[in-house]
């Protein structure tokens, strides 16, 4: 029976922009059952074979399979099909770049807008999770061996959950006093509340995996220690360490990195001050430098804290920004300003040396650089003043090298990254390694990929105990 | 949660615990410090390891009351429990015999001076101490670094105790009288240390500092402890606490130390009309 298509998406509903600038409420309210029936509707319900939704994703759902059990009604069924892949939909669901990825081929596109598959995944995982919907877990016998995780960010999350249900005893290490990573510390309340990621840690825990906070690898324990006592060891370590330019000025106060910021709001919960502990200044105007997802987070959460006029400043041009979409969308609504073809050169303080003035050049684009994107020249002599109480580094961030340190047989890139090859195994024997680690900057989808791809090649190498003797060092 | 199992006062606003954290014993050594949150709704605060103990896995910490946290943690009472300890952090002090080594603590720096005495001492080294307090009721840590010291030099501000002057001045006689010193660690306030490294520079000594800036997590991911070394910017609580006292900025470490100065006073003021 053919059913008529509905060519245009079903739209959203959002918290209006200029009320939600004086919250931490999450931005987009989610479907209703009701709305979610009818945008599941539109899906096509490509075979699983053929469906691009499920080559597009880096975790393989089945995104036709839950989908149908959204219109079946069955969200517990749509949920199980969800969870067979990935076990934190409700993250996914919210942080995906979904445009780039499974939304990317969807063949709606071709007559109307794409299935908002992202959405959709995101209401099961929150009408479960609000109705005490739990999916049916397999777990297998426990078979006494023992793996280590180190980071509780999405990588280690999805490779202890993969590995629980294979039997394995698995105990997590973060360094931090809450679980979770970048999804704690870095993505905002309003994009990604705290309690779904409790929730899921929760569930991990339920599943029988043993979290350790407060312990940091490399300094508390040392990797040794781990892999004298464990069978198998698993770094999902991420990207830590921000980036600042060395420029004059530049450790004036009130200039941060973008994970001092964001973490005083997010896990410090600074916006709560002084109820909270841990402060944060709030000022007129403040400069983000960088226009990525973590620079859209931190202008944003600035606007929220407090400040007034809240700038993104980028060396490139609009096309080129990093950031997804719906962050540069949201951060538009919500009135941050941007300014293209800037890039800083000093940073001027007042008597006390608290930032008042950044000094800007402007830049024009030259030849494409090895990305490909074309690279910002300056422009001499187009030099000009932008007053700012604060400056947040938004530029990108480095994997810690705590935990490498005094392991020298732990091979890294010259960009700070794990040397690892395509079963994920790093250059000491026992050792695996997932997520920014290796990668150095990517998504939360993508580590939790490496972390279940992972999860297998641990499993492959604890019951064969076969190790190559050398790394083919994959790219990424 | 981590139990205080002891607890002294040493001096006015100046308290020492004993607290349960075995983990942090298992590899800790001197000059390495903690981070402590008190609650669900505390900061992250560093302090330093002033002693630790594998046997029983206790940890002890010296502490002057000079904030909001400081106070809370100093009204905490033996079987009260800190809810966050994560440690030991940052990079452990660099020991070796040197010979000759002279450790300048001051005020609440005599913890970790302490520590690294002990250690330098234990490494072979000839160790001389000078400790300096603002006055006779604020001498903490005597007998401790009477025990670990070839020699010990006390001086008080006022002059109230042993004798008059600033560490400072202990130096620079010690050092214009000839006293042998192949190495120099420093700790204690900003002002103190910049002017050892001044003393130690003419001299030509090695000279290291241990800096105390704000830290938010203590493991490299924030950059809020970031200092200037040798026109470098570093992370004290990965690349340090110690560094070169001769390549380090104080003059900004001291500016950026004010950076919540007024965020602070509000926090304290709160606590102290006991709205918390």
């Amino acid at each position: 029976m053919a059913k008529p298509i509905k060519k245009k998406r079903i739209a959203v509903p959002e918290q209006d922009p200029k009320a939600r600038i004086h919250n931490f409420d999450e931005v987009a309210l989610g479907y209703t059952f009701e709305l979610a029936k009818e945008e599941a509707s539109r899906c096509l319900q490509c075979p699983y074979n053929f469906a691009p939704c499920i080559k597009g994703c880096p975790v393989n759902v089945n995104i036709p399979g839950f989908i149908k059990k959204i219109l079946e009604e069955d969200i517990k069924g749509a949920l199980e099909v969800i969870h067979e892949t990935n076990s934190l939909p409700g993250i996914t669901g919210r942080v995906c770049p979904q445009e780039e990825q499974c939304e990317m081929n969807c063949v709606m596109g071709k007559l109307g807008d794409k299935v908002n598959i992202g959405k959709l995944e995101r209401f099961v995982a929150d009408y479960a999770r609000e109705h005490g919907i739990m999916p049916e877990t397999k777990i297998a016998p426990k078979n006494g061996k023992k793996v280590a995780i180190v980071g509780s960010g999405p990588s280690g999350l999805t490779a202890a959950s993969d590995l629980i249900k294979m039997g394995y005893d698995v105990t997590v290490y973060e360094a931090l006093h809450e679980p979770g990573g970048v999804l704690i510390y870095g993505i905002p309340e309003f994009r990604l509340p705290k309690d779904i990621v409790k929730y899921e840690v929760k569930y991990l825990k339920m599943l029988g995996a043993k979290i350790e906070t407060n312990v940091v690898i490399g300094k508390t324990l040392s990797l040794y220690d781990l892999t004298k006592e464990y069978d198998a060891v698993f770094l999902g370590t991420g990207a830590g360490t921000p980036k600042f330019l060395n420029l004059p000025g530049v450790n004036c106060k009130g200039i941060y990195s973008a994970n001092e910021f964001l973490t005083r709001i997010n896990l410090m919960k600074a916006y709560k001050f002084p109820e909270y502990d841990t402060p944060i200044k709030v000022g007129k105007r403040l400069a983000v430098i960088g226009a990525g997802n973590v620079a859209m987070d931190a202008a944003r959460s600035a606007l929220r804290v407090g400040f007034e006029e809240v700038y993104i400043l980028y060396r490139r041009t609009r096309e080129y920004m990093t950031a997804r979409q719906e962050e540069i969308h949201h951060a538009e609504e919500e009135g941050v300003k941007f300014m293209f073809l800037v890039s800083p050169v000093e940073f001027i303080g007042d008597e006390n040396c608290n930032v008042k003035v950044v000094k800007l050049i402007m830049n024009k684009l030259g030849e494409p650089d090895l990305s490909g994107r074309r690279r910002p020249e300056p422009i001499p002599g187009s030099e000009f003043a932008l007053e700012v109480d604060a400056v947040v580094f938004a530029i990108g961030q480095r994997p810690n090298k705590v935990l490498y340190q005094e392991v020298p047989e732990l091979k890294t890139t010259k960009w700070g990254t794990l040397v690892v090859d395509e079963k994920y195994r790093t250059t000491m024997p026992g050792v695996f390694a997932g997520g920014d680690a290796v990668r150095g900057e990517a998504t939360v989808v993508l580590a939790m990929g490496d972390g279940k791809r992972a999860a297998k090649a641990i499993d492959e190498y604890i019951r064969t105990g076969e190790w190559p003797k050398e790394i083919n060092q994959k790219t990424f | 949660m981590f139990e205080i199992v002891d607890k002294k006062v040493l001096a006015p606003n100046i308290k020492w615990i004993r607290v349960k954290a075995p983990l942090v014993t298992k590899n800790a050594k001197a000059g390495q410090f903690i981070v402590l949150r008190l609650h669900e709704k505390g900061e992250r605060i560093p302090l330093t390891l002033f002693k630790w103990h594998k046997e029983d896995g206790t940890i002890e910490l010296v502490f002057q009351e000079v904030g909001k946290t400081t106070y809370e943690l100093g009204s905490y009472e033996p079987g009260d429990k800190i809810m966050d300890i994560v440690g030991p952090l940052g990079k452990p002090t660099h020991i070796e015999n040197y010979g000759t080594a002279i450790v300048v603590s001051g005020g609440v720096g005599a913890p970790i001076g302490y520590a690294v005495t002990r250690a330098l001492k234990e490494a072979g080294n000839h160790v001389v101490s000078i400790i300096g307090f603002r006055n006779k009721q604020y001498v903490i840590l005597e007998d401790e670094f009477r025990k670990v010291s070839d020699e010990l030099l006390i001086t008080t501000d006022d002059g109230s105790y042993v004798r008059k002057g600033f560490t400072t001045d202990v130096l620079k006689e010690y050092l214009a009288n000839g006293g042998k010193a192949d190495y120099v660690f420093t700790v204690g306030p900003v002002i103190m240390m910049k002017l050892i490294a001044d003393i130690t520079r003419k001299y030509g000594i090695k000279t290291d500092a241990s800096l105390n800036p704000i830290m938010v997590d203590g493991t490299g991911m924030c950059g809020a402890c970031r200092v200037t070394v040798g026109g470098e910017i570093k992370f004290a609580c990965v690349d340090g606490p110690d560094f070169d006292a001769h390549q380090v900025n104080f003059d900004e470490l001291l500016t950026r130390l004010t950076e919540y100065r007024e965020e602070e006073r509000l926090a304290m003021d709160r606590y102290v009309k006991g709205v918390h």
